[in-house]
């Protein structure tokens, strides 16, 4: 059985998709954060039979989670301070979510301009549907077009 | 600064300011063939498209103004490589507003956000074509005296015809409209115009003859299957000749029934039927004009 320490301040992202946390760590930028963080993968869990986990030891403002309620609503946001869980953050989808999917269509200008950002816009939250912001085509956030 | 990329970026009480503009030119040109002197409109053309560019450009000569521009990619600095964000910033030098085609869709969004001066969304692939769609409600605004409470038929290439997109996106702002969808099935009108409808509970039907829904129209608003929108030569082939409007099926029709194309029309619109009343597109191009100089002078700011 492997031990992580507590952490002081930051998150603990738990119930991530067994093998789900590079990608998770990836889309919040943890790679550009200079701040320690644990990845644990394939911990064992009770509900999910496995599961990843990260626990990013930073101030709980520098950290924008939107986008997990674009990757998976599933995963609890634990924040914590003085070593304690103070309170778990509810995940919604995020109104515009930027350079996580790519657009798929080949008639779009981000087929071209490489520079272009792939920004896609909320239009429809009941649906959990977005639209590219150029062209307009539709993913579901179970469309796996992640960059 | 004000741009305009889709039809909707208009209120409906800033479309009605557009079209009485419109009208206003239309009866009297005398008073603003000075109205865009020393400015300048720049043609953007990175496909062909003689029809539309021709259109803004009279719309600028009539207003005294002057015009610069390209027609295709190949004579522009996309053939080199340059994004149109570093076009537009070039552009944005040369000439006082842009207007803007673009076979990638969301081209002239890309570049209304780096440039200095309006940019019009003169057409972007299958996406949307606003100034189209102004000329059409202008059209039917002109002949019909309303844009309210009318049966309207679209038919033809209803999955890639960025003119019939825009249209009824435009006219679902408006009071009882019902659409009437005929296309083959290869060409059916995409998912999210569908989505939209059925969200805004606007009503609509899908039909496969256009015959069957003929009597019901007040308008028919017809389009060409594009040749340029297909990736496999062999499925236009086999869908250009679906529908033919013609005097058989013209008789099926209200007596002030009126037909829209937005042209250029191959065979889709027998010659026969260019003679009728109720054929109106070769008045819509007079309409493009004058609504494409009325955008110029409110994009410009010196309407009035």
């Amino acid at each position: 059985m492997l031990n992580v320490g507590k952490i002081e301040e930051g998150f603990v992202l738990d119930h991530i998709k067994a093998g789900k946390s590079m990608s998770i760590y990836k889309h919040l930028g943890l790679d550009k954060l200079d701040c320690t963080v644990a990845i644990i993968k394939n911990a064992r869990s009770g509900k999910m039979g496995k599961k990843d986990i990260l626990k990013v030891e930073c101030d709980i403002n520098t950290l924008n989670l939107d986008i997990l309620g674009f990757l998976d609503h599933n995963i609890t946001v634990n924040v914590v301070k003085n070593c304690e869980i103070v309170q778990k953050l509810p995940l919604s989808l995020p109104k515009e979510i930027r350079n996580v999917l790519k657009c798929k269509n080949p008639r779009c200008i981000t087929s071209i301009e490489q520079e272009l950002p792939h920004i896609f816009v909320l239009t429809d939250e009941a649906k959990e549907i977005y639209r590219c912001k150029y062209c307009e085509e539709k993913y579901g956030s179970k469309d796996s077009f992640k960059i | 600064m004000r741009h305009l990329m889709s039809p909707l970026d208009f209120s409906t009480e800033e479309l009605d300011r557009l079209f009485t503009l419109a009208e206003d030119i239309e009866q009297n040109p005398a008073r603003y063939a000075h109205a865009c002197e020393g400015k300048k409109l720049a043609t953007c053309f990175y496909e062909p498209s003689t029809r539309t560019r021709l259109s803004f450009e009279s719309a600028m000569l009539n207003l005294g103004g002057s015009v610069l521009g390209f027609s295709d990619a190949n004579s522009s600095s996309a053939a080199k490589g340059e994004s149109v964000s570093d076009t537009i910033r070039v552009i944005s030098c040369f000439a006082d507003i842009c207007a803007m085609r673009h076979p990638k869709e969301g081209a002239p969004m890309v570049a209304a956000s780096r440039s200095s001066i309006p940019v019009i969304n003169a057409g972007d692939g299958g996406h949307q074509h606003p100034t189209q769609t102004l000329t059409d409600l202008l059209t039917i605004r002109a002949i019909k005296k309303r844009l309210d409470n009318f049966t309207i038929g679209l038919c033809g290439d209803l999955k890639f015809g960025r003119t019939v997109h825009s249209l009824i996106n435009a006219l679902v702002r408006y009071e009882n409209i019902h659409f009437v969808f005929i296309s083959p099935e290869e060409l059916t009108i995409p998912d999210y115009i569908i989505e939209m409808l059925r969200e805004k509970n606007v009503s609509f039907q899908e039909v496969r003859k256009l015959e069957e829904v003929m009597p019901d129209l007040d308008i028919l608003y017809m389009t060409r299957v594009q040749k340029e929108r297909f990736f496999n030569e062999e499925d236009y082939v086999r869908l250009k000749d679906y529908y033919i409007l013609d005097k058989e099926k013209m008789e099926l029709a209200k007596s002030d029934m009126i037909v829209l194309h937005p042209l250029p029309r191959v065979n889709e619109i027998s010659v026969e039927v260019d003679d009728d009343p109720r054929a109106v597109y070769f008045r819509q191009v007079q309409y493009g004009v004058y609504v494409r100089m009325a955008l110029l002078l409110t994009l410009l700011g010196i309407e009035g």
